[in-house]
């Protein structure tokens, strides 16, 4: 069968483009994080939208399961093949379609990464930008569109699902639709005031159908830009920090950061405030926005601004950060994973509360910190902890850490991002079971051979 | 243990008998309706008593200079900062960099010859130490040996007293207890500041002779005289806090300024009335009053006409140098443009 399965998949993709080898199922077995390796039968490549329909086909022809993938960065597994199948790999489907600058979009292939966009937008449009996770740039904007992402615009635009404006898809039955204005109009401008389709693809780690094409929105890319780095001891405070911040509307991106390592940084909880303007005049106008937002705190000398010479604040500009790869590799193996919660603002100190207990009973590297989403509409708090992978105990620690933390975060009513198999259960357990039940009977409709990453939003 | 503190070397009486409140009055800072309001101001912080004085300090250090008896009235108000729990700066801002500039216990005993030239927390600048100039020396450097002066814009003379001596201690047993020398080159001068006027004011001893940067190159520029070529360019210079410390070490620039050609244009902002580079006063979170300044000083830089803008201190050239660039002036150190003028 598998020979059979391969032989079939090369004449779709060409026969350089699809492997059963084991060198390849081992690869794709895994990501970097914690969860235990699930090899594919095959991985193929497709290089545009007919062919991966013709893998999907194919796929329901064998009912054989289908692993969409990007660039596997996720780190919670969800591009394992949990049972076996097909990994389709999208990197081959990179290439940029549109640039509008005037409406401030860009519509990309499926495997398009974010370093592609970044250095594209460079060369050919720099007066925009979009907004970049930290994750490595080989990461593709429509996985990170998928699992409801966020970066370095989130303050300015939410969610990087919030930033889609219109998406291809390949449906579990081979169909090929459009969602947002593109479905209308031919340009990729909006989902608006359509039914919102594209939420049929966002969330489902990947059971719902396959991206070939997106819309993402653009934002102005400043000559100007800062970082303020806002530093406090109370916990409790952070909150109403964050919610002061965000009110002036002026930061493109905050990310609250607590880390042991430096030893000089153990103990206090610090905001990375990114903002950029045109004009001079413009960025020391917002500047002082921010600072009046929580003047009070300075006033009260609890808490205040780092004072930050211009040389020091490279690290803090750079895009994406670098500081998470550095602690990804703290424990010099490589290993690295976190539970990212969506909560609510106000759970801020529990969250890290809960975060300092865990690490001290697993005893594991730690780092903890936040992205802010919107004007403080919510946050994506994240649990991250290093290992090294080529020991066992260790990444034992780690597990036991990231599952507790899973709990931890569902009980103080966050939800985990971007779930691994595990978690989705977990999560699953706290749903409403008519939200779960419908959630089924869509998979049902759209899926009805259940080919699409089974083994996910399962019960 | 307890250590009684040696309090700060200061005669209450030269106060009640100064008849100028120089240290007040001069202040570019604070506003006083006249030399009586100064001078009851300057009492209350003499007595002990809560000053506005106290609460409105940039920590420029000028009134170290302005004060015609040597009387240490900058460390006096900053002992008072302390004592009464006034603190300039947020508490979290100053913690953490209390731990960040904390010594780390990293040094590891090192042969050293003269000249020994100390880079205090600047390890970045070592590069700085090269040619001619610096022919032949040896760089210390690192929190470890760091002079721990900033203190002083952060009420923390306390932080000072306990870790002055210890980089001192540091200073000789890893470097220059086994060297062919007792001098050791500042090469920013808030560290020869340390090591003469806070420690005779503070009562620590000083066991090796600490030597000015511009007194070291003053005197290499007497001994390279054959290699400069003089640059023929007009500078304006930034004169930082630290040179408070040491008043007396700015005709030695000149010195050097007119053996390497630079003309040291004439400003309002320069010599007794230089204003901060607006570093400090962000740390107090001061950042529009510390635009203000900034905008003054390099509006003053900018009708001089000069192609450089020269700093002695890293910290000022680190806070003012991309501003005085984006304005057309060249930031430089001192040492590089004597570099510049020794064809280095």
């Amino acid at each position: 069968m598998t020979s059979d399965l391969i032989a079939r998949l090369g004449e779709i993709v060409g026969p350089r483009y699809v492997s059963g080898h084991a060198e390849e199922r081992y690869l794709y077995s895994m990501d970097q994080g914690t969860m235990p390796p699930a090899a594919p039968d095959a991985v193929v490549m497709p290089k545009n939208t007919e062919e991966v329909r013709q893998v999907v086909r194919l796929a329901n022809e064998l009912k054989t399961p289908v692993v969409p993938m990007g660039a596997g960065l996720v780190l919670s597994g969800l591009t394992r093949a949990l049972k076996g199948g097909i990994i389709v790999d999208m990197k081959r489907m990179n290439h940029i379609i549109e640039v509008n600058p005037k409406s401030r979009y860009a519509v990309v292939e499926g495997g398009v990464s974010q370093g592609m966009l970044q250095a594209y937008l460079k060369k050919h449009h720099p007066e925009l930008k979009h907004s970049m996770p930290d994750a490595p740039p080989i990461a593709t904007l429509a996985g990170n569109v998928c699992i409801h992402g966020s970066g370095h615009l989130s303050v300015l635009g939410g969610s990087h699902s919030d930033m889609l404006t219109g998406m291809e898809v390949v449906l579990p039955t081979g169909e090929i639709v459009r969602t947002g204005s593109c479905s209308v109009a031919g340009q990729w401008f909006a989902r608006s005031p359509l039914p919102d389709l594209s939420g049929l693809f966002m969330g489902w780690s990947g059971t719902t159908g396959i991206v070939t094409k997106l819309g993402i929105k653009l934002f102005p890319s400043y000559k100007h830009n800062d970082v303020l780095v806002f530093v406090a001891e109370d916990a409790d405070l952070m909150p109403e920090i964050i919610s002061r911040l965000t009110s002036t509307q002026v930061a493109e991106d905050m990310t609250p950061w607590m880390t042991p390592k430096p030893e000089w940084a153990r103990g206090f909880l610090h905001i990375n405030i990114a903002y950029g303007a045109h004009t001079k005049k413009e960025l020391t106008f917002k500047r002082n926005l921010l600072q009046a937002s929580v003047r009070e705190y300075a006033d009260q000398k609890i808490a205040g601004f780092l004072p930050l010479p211009p040389p020091q604040k490279g690290r803090f500009l750079k895009i994406p950060s670098p500081d998470l790869a550095r602690f990804a590799d703290l424990r010099k193996g490589g290993g690295f994973e976190y539970v990212g919660a969506i909560m609510a603002i106000e759970k801020f100190a529990d969250a890290y509360r809960a975060g300092l207990a865990i690490a001290e009973k697993y005893q594991v590297s730690y780092s903890l910190g936040a992205r802010i989403i919107g004007a403080g509409h919510c946050m994506m708090f994240f649990f991250a902890y290093a290992f090294n992978r080529a020991d066992a105990e260790d990444v034992r620690r780690a597990s036991d850490a990231l599952e507790a933390t899973n709990t931890a975060a569902l009980d103080m009513g966050g939800i985990p991002w971007k779930a691994e198999e595990p978690a989705q259960k977990q999560i699953i357990e706290k749903m409403d079971p008519e939200t779960f039940a419908l959630m089924e009977k869509i998979r049902g409709v759209l899926d009805p051979n259940g080919i699409m990453n089974p083994g996910n939003w399962e019960k | 243990m307890h250590t009684k503190k040696t309090p700060i070397k200061f005669d209450p009486d030269l106060c009640v008998k100064c008849e100028t409140t120089a240290c007040l009055m001069n202040c570019q800072y604070i506003e006083f309706a006249d030399r009586a309001e100064a001078r009851a101001e300057k009492l209350k912080i003499n007595e002990g008593k809560d000053s506005r004085v106290l609460h409105e300090c940039l920590t420029c250090y000028a009134c170290q200079e302005y004060c015609p008896f040597g009387n240490n009235p900058f460390y006096l108000l900053v002992e008072r900062q302390e004592e009464k729990g006034i603190l300039p700066a947020p508490k979290p801002i100053v913690e953490e960099q209390l731990r960040m500039m904390g010594p780390k216990g990293r040094l590891t005993k090192a042969p050293v010859s003269s000249p020994v030239v100390n880079m205090c927390t600047f390890p970045m600048l070592t590069g700085c130490v090269r040619g001619k100039l610096f022919e032949g020396a040896s760089v210390i450097v690192g929190t470890d040996i760091f002079c721990n002066v900033m203190w002083l814009h952060f009420a923390k003379n306390s932080t000072i007293r306990e870790r002055v001596p210890k980089m001192i201690d540091n200073i000789m047993s890893f470097y220059l207890s086994d060297a062919d020398t007792n001098e050791m080159v500042c090469f920013h001068d808030e560290c020869y500041g340390t090591y003469t006027s806070v420690a005779d004011a503070y009562g620590i001893d000083v066991p090796f002779t600490p030597i000015h940067p511009f007194d070291f190159y003053n005197q290499r520029l007497d001994a390279l005289k054959a290699h400069i070529k003089p640059l023929n360019a007009k500078i304006v210079y930034q004169r930082p806090c630290s040179n408070r410390l040491c008043p007396e070490t700015d005709s030695t620039l000149d010195e050097i300024f007119e053996k390497i050609g630079a003309d040291r244009v004439p400003r309002k902002y320069d010599r007794k009335t230089a204003l901060c580079c607006g570093g400090v006063p962000r740390a107090h979170q001061r950042d529009e009053f510390a635009d203000e300044l900034v905008e003054k000083n390099i509006d003053d830089m900018l009708t001089t006409g000069a192609t450089y803008c020269v700093f002695n201190c890293p910290f000022c050239m680190s806070t003012l140098g991309q501003e005085v660039a984006d304005q057309g002036l060249m930031p430089i150190l001192v040492s590089d443009l004597i570099q510049i003028a020794l064809g280095d």
